[in-house]
């Protein structure tokens, strides 16, 4: 049987278990841990309909650039297994219009936003901060650095290290120091830690683990490539066991920097899993196709989750499945239970977790 | 601004070579506007199928025994849609919608002409009873490649001052395609809107050949989407807006349907090189 916890405004609605959803990227204070993941939720507006913004953690943007991008052509998209390619091309509309039209309603919202960024050149990202330095509303910046350098034959600069490290301090030099700076990494290296290192050594607050994974569907009716663009990136639960074992290794080499999690996350168990790797956070990204309102469906799962566990506060389950086996698990969530006890109601000290990790 | 609902499968029935799929779906009936469309998310529970699929709205009913309720028509192409095909009564289904924008109506009463090809007439039904209501005429014109692929042919037959119906084989009213007879008949009825949906090609031949007879033409786009609600970019095609600038626009969210003389038809599937934020050498 599950621990119970108890219900109350913690965790927000009647019916949310009482549990302390906070966590923190840098000095940033987030009250949930799950954010929307770029390019899968717009600019935040489409999403409104669905699901009240502010109850999450942030809303992260469609990687901008500095010039309006009208994107590739189409087909843009193949579903595959449990997932889907894409082949955008970045479309978006330029740095000056979304700072103009797009982040105003965020903040006026009072959603918080993670901006993504996303250039052609060091420089580009350079221009690009230049820009949000001055904007108030943005709660951290995501350097999506999955990106073709022009300069250098196209070589993405997530898949070299001194190249990624490069975007990021120019970037991180730039960007106030108390506002998060998050390099988000792409799966497809030999070593991602040794990327995680390179990026955190230039200054990156935190690291998004992981973009999309590079693919391929070829039409077997034309006989031609699925997408205009060839090749596409692979997202959806497909790539989550990958996804969970970036984190798990990154987490491992570099304990203390805060990893979000992404890849294929659309219920509070797959987000539990990205958790109990290291992530401090998670992004839900390609489920939102599925269920636009996955992002808040997946921080009230995940309470649950945590709530049977026998887990009082989010943070404890950071990392957790990096401990032995052999340590208790009450010592660990032992304040939590105790913050609870002093709170007064709900709480079952009696039976911390017992069985509560069969899932 | 669209809902998301459990709804509740009343039954599917064959139409020909079609299905159509009668849902509750509580708060959509209401919004509903000829030309919108809802996602339906297929497979069920650990369905390796993570995309909603998208369907013109056919038919609603705001009220009766079983509250609001919603058709939809579909030809079963794959994987997903053949799950739809199975569905039972009372099973039970995610719906988002209504979406996208619907029809424009004409705010005068005016002839309108419905042109749509194959099953693309399954919201033309919806849209010819509110241009009734609203004194327009209305003239029908159903194709297709064969006999047993039009949809609505007796419905049509009910609701139009008249029904063109075209085949390519000749199984079925004229020989030939639509565009074959549209012509005469705006020349004919004097029509001040051609309203379409089906296939690219068509619409594209049907809003060129309005555009010649002094028509305006509605034209509701089919386009592969994987979100439907404007967040995912893939549904895109070139659009020309008021100020004469051509950009990539989402069908789901500022289409389906759009002004046929604003849609560069020819440049569906490609980014032509004066859009909005094109790049010299391709992104």
């Amino acid at each position: 049987m599950t621990a119970v916890i108890g219900y109350g405004p913690v965790g927000g609605e009647p019916g949310e278990p009482r549990i302390d959803m906070k966590t923190w990227i840098g000095d940033w204070v987030l009250p949930s841990p799950v954010m929307t993941a770029s390019g899968c939720s717009a600019n935040g507006k489409e999403l409104d309909a669905f699901f009240d913004l502010t109850r999450i953690g942030a809303v992260v943007t469609k990687s901008v650039m500095l010039a309006p991008r009208s994107g590739r052509a189409t087909p843009r998209m193949a579903e595959t297994p449990s997932g889907m390619l894409n082949s955008i091309g970045l479309q978006g509309p330029g740095i000056e219009s979304f700072v103009e039209n797009d982040l105003p309603w965020l903040r006026e919202r009072g959603v918080r936003a993670v901006v993504s960024i996303a250039g052609g050149s060091v420089e580009e990202y350079g221009k690009l901060a230049q820009v949000l330095r001055y904007c108030e509303e943005i709660s951290a910046v995501e350097v999506n650095i999955s990106c073709p350098n022009v300069a250098d034959r196209g070589q993405v600069f997530a898949c070299d290290a001194k190249l990624a490290a490069d975007v990021v301090s120019n970037v991180r030099r730039i960007i106030p120091s108390e506002i998060p700076v998050i390099a988000k990494l792409s799966p497809d290296v030999t070593d991602i830690v040794g990327i995680a290192y390179s990026v955190v050594k230039a200054g990156a607050t935190a690291l998004s683990l992981i973009n999309t994974t590079l693919g391929m569907v070829i039409d077997t009716e034309t006989l031609r490539p699925a997408l205009a663009g060839v090749t596409g990136g692979l997202s959806g639960p497909a790539i989550r066991p990958i996804a969970v074992r970036c984190v798990w290794q990154v987490h491992e080499a570099l304990p203390d920097i805060p990893i979000i999690g992404i890849g294929g996350i659309g219920s509070g168990l797959d987000a539990l899993q990205f958790i109990l790797a290291g992530a401090s956070a998670v992004q839900v990204g390609t489920m939102t196709f599925n269920d636009p309102s996955a992002p808040q469906r997946v921080h009230i799962e995940l309470a649950r989750a945590l709530a049977e566990r026998g887990f009082g506060r989010f943070t404890d389950a950071i990392g957790y499945a990096h401990r032995p086996h052999e340590e208790p698990l009450s010592d660990f969530v032992a304040d939590a239970w105790a913050e609870d006890d002093r709170a007064g109601e709900g709480a079952d000290p009696a039976r911390p977790l017992s069985s509560g990790a069969a899932g | 601004m669209p809902v998301q609902v459990r709804g509740e499968v009343l039954g599917v029935r064959r139409a020909g070579q079609y299905h159509v799929l009668t849902l509750t779906a509580p708060g959509i009936p209401e919004l509903t506007r000829p030309g919108h469309f809802v996602g339906i998310s297929v497979g069920g529970e650990g369905t390796g199928m993570i995309l909603r699929r998208s369907f013109s709205i056919h038919k609603v009913a705001d009220r009766g025994p079983y509250g609001g309720t919603l058709d939809i028509a579909f030809a079963v192409h794959g994987k997903g849609t053949a799950w739809m095909a199975g569905l039972d009564r009372h099973d039970s289904v995610d719906i988002v919608g209504p979406l996208g924008r619907p029809f424009a109506l004409p705010r005068e009463p005016v002839g309108c002409v419905l042109v749509a090809g194959g099953y693309g007439s399954a919201p033309m039904f919806m849209l010819a009873e509110q241009l009734r209501e609203r004194g327009c005429r209305v003239d029908f014109v159903l194709g297709a490649s064969t006999e047993d692929k039009l949809f609505g042919v007796l419905d049509a037959k009910r609701m139009a001052s008249t029904l063109t119906v075209t085949t390519e084989d000749g199984s079925l009213g004229e020989k030939g395609r639509v565009t074959d007879v549209l012509p005469e008949i705006i020349e004919r009825l004097g029509s001040s809107v051609v309203y379409a949906c089906g296939p690219m090609g068509m619409l594209a031949a049907v809003a060129d050949t309005a555009a010649a007879h002094g028509a305006y033409s509605q034209c509701a786009v089919e386009e592969a989407m994987a979100c439907g609600i404007g967040v995912c970019m893939t549904c895109v095609l070139p659009v020309i807006g008021d100020d004469g600038v051509t950009r990539m626009l989402r069908s789901c969210i500022d289409g389906p349907v759009f002004r046929g003389d604003r849609v560069r038809w020819a440049d569906v599937g490609t980014v032509p090189a004066d859009t909005w934020g094109a790049p010299a050498g391709g992104h």
